[in-house]
């Protein structure tokens, strides 16, 4: 589905990146914790986050994370934009809860992009 | 101009600061863009920039202050972070996932969950760690990158 797909399914304002508004997204990882997410999420994935600092934006360039969603309606201070802005990843923000928000991704057929953590597959996490 | 073997053609070097929240994550940013600007392979440079995060994050968090250096070779990118601090008493231990002494600024950063090393270690080919307590750790990282570096030939 597309990033337009997702702005509006998530009743989402598009804070950065409308210039990659028809990127296709085919899979999502949902998380607060940024360690886990160094871990365990894939390149290409939409990242699904309450954590709204500078960390996070982070993060998603490291593991070349296509676009973050931040739930909640956590509150967004100019660091943030700016560092997304100048690492190039588009930003969604909805007041939607967690929950929420990778249900009704989830029903429209956004997929996790990985389905549980199998230790010894940690390491491929890093190649895919 | 033609490389030679083991011929060092990028390194670097970042001072971080112990507790010094605010900014990490931003060596980590740093280098991976100069890798990008190499034309390393999109692969090695994810792991390179997730190892070097959670490096960063455990000087942040742990340390008084220390370095981040990488080394690009023509085969193999060697990344080294050397603190000054506490050290590891129990380097078994802290390698364990899910073992952390992580405090609070650490967790509201979103870190601490004690995946840190074993995610450094699993994203090298050669992963080195020493640490003396009381003064310090030192941390060595190898990827090869199978001959996949675009020359910088002309």
């Amino acid at each position: 589905m597309t990033l337009a797909e997702i702005r509006d399914l998530l009743d989402a304002k598009m804070v950065m990146g409308e210039e990659k508004l028809h990127m296709e997204i085919h899979t999502a990882f949902g998380a607060d914790l940024m360690s886990d997410v160094l871990a365990f999420a894939r390149s290409g994935c939409l990242l699904i986050t309450g954590l709204s600092n500078v960390q996070a934006v982070r993060t998603a360039y490291a593991l070349d994370i296509a676009a973050i969603v931040i739930c909640r309606g956590k509150a967004l201070n100019d660091k943030f934009v700016e560092t997304a802005r100048e690492l190039g990843i588009p930003i969604l923000w909805t007041p939607f809860i967690m929950f929420e928000t990778c249900g009704r991704l989830y029903r429209e057929g956004l997929t996790g992009c990985v389905k549980e953590i199998v230790v010894e597959d940690i390491r491929s996490a890093h190649e895919g | 101009m033609p490389m030679k073997d083991n011929e060092k053609y990028l390194e670097g070097r970042y001072e971080i600061q112990g507790r010094d929240f605010v900014d990490a994550g931003l060596v980590s940013s740093r280098i991976k863009k100069s890798l990008k600007a190499m034309g390393v392979a999109e692969d090695v440079i994810r792991r390179v920039a997730v190892l070097t995060f959670e490096a960063e994050v455990n000087i942040i968090s742990y340390a008084t202050q220390g370095t981040i250096s990488y080394y690009v070779l023509p085969d193999t990118i060697i990344i080294e972070a050397i603190d000054v601090g506490p050290g590891i008493i129990d380097i078994e231990q802290a390698m364990q996932e899910g073992f952390s002494t992580a405090d609070d600024s650490i967790r509201e950063m979103g870190f601490g969950a004690g995946m840190g090393l074993a995610n450094i270690k699993r994203s090298s080919d050669l992963f080195e760690i020493t640490s003396e307590p009381g003064k310090g750790t030192c941390v060595k990282c190898t990827l090869m990158i199978k001959g996949r570096v675009q020359s910088e030939e002309t």
